[in-house]
C-alpha cells in the first residue's frame, strides 16, 4: 500500500505490543507483519480481545450442566428453559467508553450486548445495567450519571427491547473509572441456536447493517486496553457512536434472516470490528476466509484497509450463507432498508487473505491471530492494604442510643435509596413481559405462550470484594441467586463481568484470582453453572484501581407465572417474619460507611450451606402459596429492608411495628449486613405453619413484628429505636437519588 | 372487529396491540407494512401503534406522515374509518394533520415511562363509550415527546367541542400540576377529532389490558371500539 508506515519498534509499542510479543509474532507468521497486520495482531492481542490475562484462572469457573446448551467461548451463553425455548444472556462491560463519553459510551454498550444476544438466534426480550460512579461530592459523578441513563434510555428505548432492572452504586473508588455492564437476555427456540460459524468452502461472507466509517478505531485495544491518565480525554475518537434505529432494523431483519436453513454462522462485529468477526469464525470452523475490502459498504472515501478493518463502527454484522441464496438474503435487508453486500467467500486454507483495489493487503493464519496470543502467568500477590484495614473492632466504634438518624441518613443515601428516577427513564414494560416491574428484588420476564417466566438480578457488593476478594465474589453470587429465589425462581445460570485495575500490578491479579475462586466455588455449591463473561481490565487511573467488582447476573426460571413473589407488604395486619439470623457483623458495610465514612473489617460470614437452606425454604414457601413478599436483606441490613418492604407495599406505604429481643449491639442488629436473611410477610394464622416447615429444614426464622399503621416503629427488649412516620420516610427514599441527579452547581 | 396495525420499520409496539386485539379480546387483526399504500376501506379500526417508526432522530413523526400507508390511513380516516393513535401513533397523527396541535419534549427533558391516573373528560365517543362506571383509568405512559401544545383559543374550541378525551389526573381523578407528568397545556392525555373517528393518546392502553397483570383498564378503549362494530 502507498503512503504505509513502516514498522518500527515505536509503532509496535504505539499498538500496545510488547517486544516479546512482537517477536513471536515474527517466529508465527515467519516475516514482518505489514501495517494492517500489526493492526490486527494489535487488537486480537489486546488484554480486551485474547484475554490473555485472564483466561488461565477463569478455566476454574463451573461452566456445565444439564440445562446448559452453550457455554462460554460463544457470543453469549445458551441455557434450555423448556417447552422448545431456550435463554441467551450475558453481560458486558464498556467502562472506558462510558467514562470519557458517557451518552454514547453507555448506549453502544447497551447496542454490543444485544447484538451479542440476537446473533445466536435469539429476540433480545429484557435488558439490565449494572453502574458505578464515583463520590458524590466530585462534580463529574452527576455528568456521567445522567449521561450514561440518557445513553441506556435513549438506545434501549428505541430497539423496543425493556431494561427491567439493575444496580447503581456510588463510591469513590470509581472517580477515575465508572462502571457499565450491560446485561441482555433473549428468546430463542433451543433447536434453532445460531453459532459464529463459517462452515464449508465456498459459503459466501455477507456484510449487513451499518456502512464502516472511522468511528471506534483501536477501541478494543489502546482504550479497554490500558489504564487512564492526562491523556485520556484525546482518546474519544475512539469511542463508537451508537444509532439504535439502525439496531431496531437490524434485529428484525436478522431474526428473519435467521428463519432459513441457508443461514450457517453469525457473528457481530463488535471488539475489533471485522478483524475479529472474520478470523473468530474461521478459526472456529478450521477454514479460511477471502474478503475483498473494496467492497465493503463505506461511510466515507479514503479509507485504508487498516481503518476497514479496525473500524468499530457499530450496528454491523458477518453473515455466512450458502452459495445461491444472495439474492433472497439481500431483498429481505433490502426490505428493512439495511445495506448489504457479498464480500468474500469460505476457504480451506486455514488462514484469512484480504483484498483492497486488486492487491493483497493481509495474508495470515488464523490460529496465531485468534489463539497465539500468550497466556501471561501474571504474578500475584497478597496487597498490604488487607492487613491495614481487615480488622474492625467494633468497641472503638461509638453506638448510637436511638437508630433514627442512621435510619433517615441511609435512606437518603443514593446507594440505598430507590432507583425511580434511573428506571422511569428507561421503557420496561414494552413487549408485555414485564411481570415484576423495577424496584422488586428481581425483574420477571414472562415467557409467551407458556406458563413461564424467568427472574433476573445483578449484583455485587464490591465494598466487600475489595476487603476480601474470595469472600466478596461469593457472596455476590449468593445474593443474585436469592434476589431471583425471593422472586419466586429457581437459579439455572449465571454471567459475570469481572471489572477489576491494572493486571499488570500482582496486588490486582491476586484480587482477581482470589473473585475468581470464590465465585467459582460458589457457583459450584449452589449449582449454577457459568455460561458467559466479559473481563475488563485495567479500570485504573494513575494508580488508583477500582475495587474488585466481580459483577454476577443470575438468572432464575418460574414454572407457574401465578407463583411469582414481590418484595412489597401486601396488607395491613400481616406477620413480618425473618428466615435466617442475625449476626454482629458491620465490616463493609453501609452503615459504616455512611456514619463514620469507613470501609474497614471483614465481610460478612457467607456459610452457603445455610444459605442454600434459607434459599430453599423460600422457595418452598413461595410454592406452598403461605407468604404474600419476600425481601432480600442486604445494604441496611434488617431495618431497610423491612422499610423497603413498606415503601413498595402499595401507592401508599404501610407502616411496620418491629419488637425486637436481641443481645446484639443496636445497630449490628437493625443495620449490619448479615448475609442469607430474607424477610418475608404472611396472614397471622398461617405461622404456625410456617413456624413447623422451618423446623423441619431445620432451620431459624422469627417473627419480627405485624405490619400496619402510619410509623415505622422498631424497639429492641422493649427500648423503642426507631420510630418515624413511614410515608416522610419514604420520600426521602424516593427522591434523594433524582434530587442528586437534577442539582446544579 | 377487522384490525389493521401499521408496521413502520422502528414500530416497537406493534406486537403488544397485536397481543390484546388478537389474543386477549379475540378480534381479526392484519400488519399494514408502511411502504405499502393499500386499499383500507375493508378495516373496522386502524392502529398507528408507539415506537419510533423512522428512528424519530428529527421530531417524532415528522417523516411517517409521508409514508405510503399514511396517504392509505389519510383517505381511511376521511371517510369516517377509525383511527387508534398510541404514543408515537398519536405523534403521527398530529404531524399528518389529522389532529390539531402538536407534542413537545417532556418539560422534564427526559424519557419517562410509569403508570399514571387519566380522567376520562367524554364517554361520547366511539373510544370511550365503556368508561361509564371508570372515570378515572391507571394506565402507563413511555415517551420523550409527550407534552402537548395548541394555542389557548383552540384548546378553548377542543373543549366546547368535546374533543378532548382524557386529561392526566390523580387517583381521585383530580387535576394539578403535580398530576401532569410532561407538562401538556391543559393536562391533556388524549384527544379526537371532530368527526370523532380519529383519536391519538399518549397512555397506552395496551399495557394495561392482558388480565396476567392487576390492572385491565386499559381494555375499556377496545371494548368501546369493539362494542360499536
Amino acid at each position: 500500500m502507498q503512503n504505509e508506515p513502516e514498522i518500527t519498534s515505536q509503532l509496535v509499542k504505539d499498538h500496545g505490543l510488547t517486544s516479546d510479543e512482537y517477536r513471536c509474532i515474527l517466529d508465527l507468521i515467519g516475516r514482518p507483519p505489514n501495517f494492517t497486520e500489526l493492526g490486527i495482531f494489535s487488537v486480537m492481542w489486546s488484554e480486551h480481545c485474547s484475554y490473555k490475562s485472564s483466561r488461565p484462572f477463569l478455566k476454574k469457573l463451573p461452566t456445565e450442566g444439564p440445562r446448559v446448551l452453550q457455554g462460554p467461548g460463544e457470543n453469549a451463553g445458551v441455557i434450555d428453559i423448556g417447552d422448545g425455548l431456550a435463554v441467551v444472556f450475558k453481560i458486558e462491560s464498556h467502562n472506558h467508553p462510558s467514562f470519557i463519553e458517557p451518552r454514547q459510551g453507555a448506549a453502544t454498550g447497551v447496542g454490543g450486548i444485544m447484538r451479542d444476544v440476537f446473533t445466536m438466534g435469539a429476540r433480545p426480550i429484557a435488558l439490565m445495567d449494572s453502574l458505578r460512579f464515583g463520590e458524590l461530592d466530585d462534580p463529574r459523578t452527576r455528568f456521567l450519571l445522567n449521561g450514561v441513563v440518557d445513553g441506556i434510555a435513549s438506545y434501549g428505548n428505541c430497539t423496543g427491547v425493556p431494561t427491567v432492572g439493575g444496580e447503581v452504586y456510588f463510591d469513590s473508588c470509581y472517580n477515575g473509572n465508572i462502571l457499565v455492564n450491560a446485561f441482555c437476555l433473549g428468546l430463542a427456540k433451543s433447536d434453532r441456536i445460531f453459532l459464529a460459524k463459517a462452515g464449508g468452502v465456498g459459503n459466501r461472507i455477507l456484510y449487513v447493517g451499518s456502512k464502516t466509517g472511522r468511528d471506534g478505531i483501536h477501541g478494543a485495544s489502546l482504550l479497554a486496553s490500558s489504564e487512564f491518565d492526562d491523556t485520556t480525554e484525546d482518546k474519544r475518537p475512539t469511542v463508537q457512536v451508537g444509532d439504535p434505529f439502525t439496531e431496531k432494523l437490524l434485529i428484525e431483519a436478522c431474526l428473519e434472516i435467521m428463519e432459513f436453513s441457508w443461514v450457517v454462522g453469525v457473528q457481530d462485529m463488535g471488539a475489533a470490528g471485522l478483524t475479529s468477526s472474520s478470523f473468530e469464525m474461521a478459526h472456529r470452523s478450521h477454514a479460511g476466509v477471502n474478503m475483498d475490502l473494496s467492497k465493503v459498504p463505506l461511510r466515507e472515501v479514503g479509507m485504508t484497509p487498516y481503518e476497514i478493518m479496525l473500524s468499530e463502527s457499530q450496528e454491523r454484522m458477518l453473515f455466512v450463507i450458502e452459495p445461491g441464496h444472495e439474492e433472497e438474503a439481500t431483498a429481505i435487508l433490502e426490505k428493512w432498508g439495511l445495506d448489504a453486500a457479498i464480500i468474500g467467500e469460505v476457504t480451506d486454507e486455514l488462514g484469512v487473505r484480504i483484498q483492497f483495489e486488486g492487491k493483497e493487503v493481509v495474508n495470515l493464519p488464523t490460529l496465531p491471530v485468534v489463539d497465539g496470543a500468550l497466556d501471561l502467568k501474571r504474578e500475584t500477590q497478597r496487597p498490604e492494604y488487607l492487613d491495614k484495614i481487615g480488622h474492625l473492632n467494633l468497641t472503638e466504634l461509638p453506638e448510637p442510643a436511638r437508630g433514627d438518624k442512621a435510619f433517615t441518613k441511609l435512606l437518603a443515601c443514593p446507594n440505598i435509596a430507590s432507583k425511580e428516577w434511573v428506571y422511569e427513564q428507561y421503557d420496561h414494560m414494552v413487549r408485555l413481559n414485564t411481570l415484576v416491574l423495577p424496584g422488586s428484588d428481581a425483574a420477571v420476564i414472562r415467557i409467551k405462550d407458556t406458563k413461564k417466566a424467568v427472574a433476573l438480578s445483578v449484583d455485587c457488593n464490591s465494598r466487600f470484594c475489595y476487603l476480601d476478594p474470595y469472600e466478596g465474589a461469593a457472596i455476590a453470587v449468593a445474593e443474585s441467586s436469592r434476589n431471583v429465589v425471593c422472586s419466586g425462581a429457581t437459579p439455572i445460570g449465571l454471567t459475570n463481568c469481572l471489572n477489576f485495575g491494572n493486571p499488570e500490578k500482582p496486588e490486582i491479579m491476586w484480587q482477581f484470582e482470589q473473585a475468581v475462586r470464590g465465585m467459582g466455588d460458589a457457583c459450584l455449591y449452589f449449582d449454577i453453572p457459568v455460561v458467559s463473561g466479559n473481563v475488563s481490565l485495567y479500570n485504573e487511573t494513575k494508580g488508583q484501581a477500582i475495587f474488585p467488582t466481580p459483577t454476577v447476573a443470575v438468572v432464575g426460571l418460574i414454572e407457574d407465572q401465578s407463583k411469582v413473589m414481590t418484595s412489597g407488604f401486601k396488607q395491613s395486619g400481616h406477620c413480618i417474619g425473618l428466615i435466617g439470623f442475625t449476626m454482629e457483623e458491620l465490616g463493609g458495610s453501609e452503615y459504616l460507611k455512611v456514619l463514620f465514612d469507613r470501609n474497614e473489617g471483614k465481610p460478612p460470614v457467607l456459610d452457603r450451606k445455610h444459605e442454600k437452606q434459607v434459599q430453599a425454604f423460600c422457595l418452598d414457601l413461595i410454592q406452598k402459596g403461605l407468604i404474600q413478599s419476600a425481601h432480600d436483606c442486604s445494604e441496611g441490613g434488617l431495618a431497610i429492608a423491612v422499610a423497603e418492604s413498606c415503601f413498595t407495599a402499595t401507592e401508599e406505604a404501610l407502616g411496620a411495628t418491629l419488637e425486637l429481643e436481641s443481645t446484639l449491639r443496636g445497630d449490628a442488629l437493625l443495620f449490619g449486613e448479615t448475609q442469607s436473611r430474607i424477610i418475608i410477610s404472611f396472614p397471622e394464622e398461617l405461622t404456625d405453619q410456617i413456624e413447623d416447615l422451618a423446623l423441619s429444614y431445620p432451620l431459624d426464622f422469627s417473627l419480627l413484628g405485624k405490619t400496619g399503621g402510619s410509623q415505622f416503629t422498631v424497639s429492641i427488649n422493649g427500648q423503642e429505636y426507631i420510630k418515624q412516620d413511614i410515608e416522610s420516610a419514604k420520600q426521602i427514599w424516593k427522591t434523594s437519588l433524582g434530587r442528586y441527579a437534577g442539582q446544579t452547581t | 372487529m377487522k384490525c389493521g396495525i401499521v408496521v413502520f420499520p422502528g414500530s416497537n409496539c406493534d406486537h403488544d396491540c397485536d397481543h390484546i386485539l388478537k389474543k386477549i379480546l379475540n378480534q381479526e387483526t392484519h400488519w399494514l407494512w408502511h411502504k405499502d399504500e393499500v386499499d383500507l376501506s375493508s378495516f373496522d379500526l386502524i392502529v398507528l401503534p408507539g415506537g419510533f417508526s423512522y428512528g424519530d432522530y428529527l421530531r417524532a413523526g415528522a417523516i411517517s406522515r409521508f409514508s405510503p400507508v399514511m396517504n392509505s390511513v389519510i383517505r381511511f380516516a376521511e371517510n369516517g374509518g377509525k383511527v387508534l393513535g398510541i404514543c408515537n401513533g398519536f405523534q403521527i397523527l398530529l404531524e399528518s394533520g389529522l389532529l390539531p396541535g402538536a407534542l413537545m419534549q417532556n418539560h422534564t427533558r427526559k424519557f419517562i415511562c410509569k403508570n399514571v391516573y387519566v380522567r376520562v373528560e367524554t364517554t361520547d365517543t366511539p373510544f370511550t363509550q365503556k368508561c361509564n362506571d371508570k372515570p378515572v383509568l391507571e394506565i402507563p405512559i413511555a415517551h420523550h415527546q409527550g407534552s402537548y401544545y395548541i394555542d389557548p383559543h383552540s384548546l378553548n374550541d377542543l373543549e366546547e367541542k368535546g374533543q378532548i378525551l382524557f386529561r392526566y389526573c390523580d387517583a381521585k381523578g383530580d387535576i394539578s400540576e403535580s398530576s401532569n407528568p410532561n407538562g401538556s397545556v391543559g393536562s391533556v392525555a388524549g384527544l379526537c377529532n371532530e368527526q370523532k373517528n380519529v383519536m391519538g393518546m399518549m397512555p397506552h392502553p395496551e399495557r394495561c389490558a392482558d388480565p396476567l397483570w392487576y390492572n385491565t383498564d386499559g381494555q375499556r378503549i377496545f371494548q368501546s371500539l369493539i362494542s360499536q362494530s
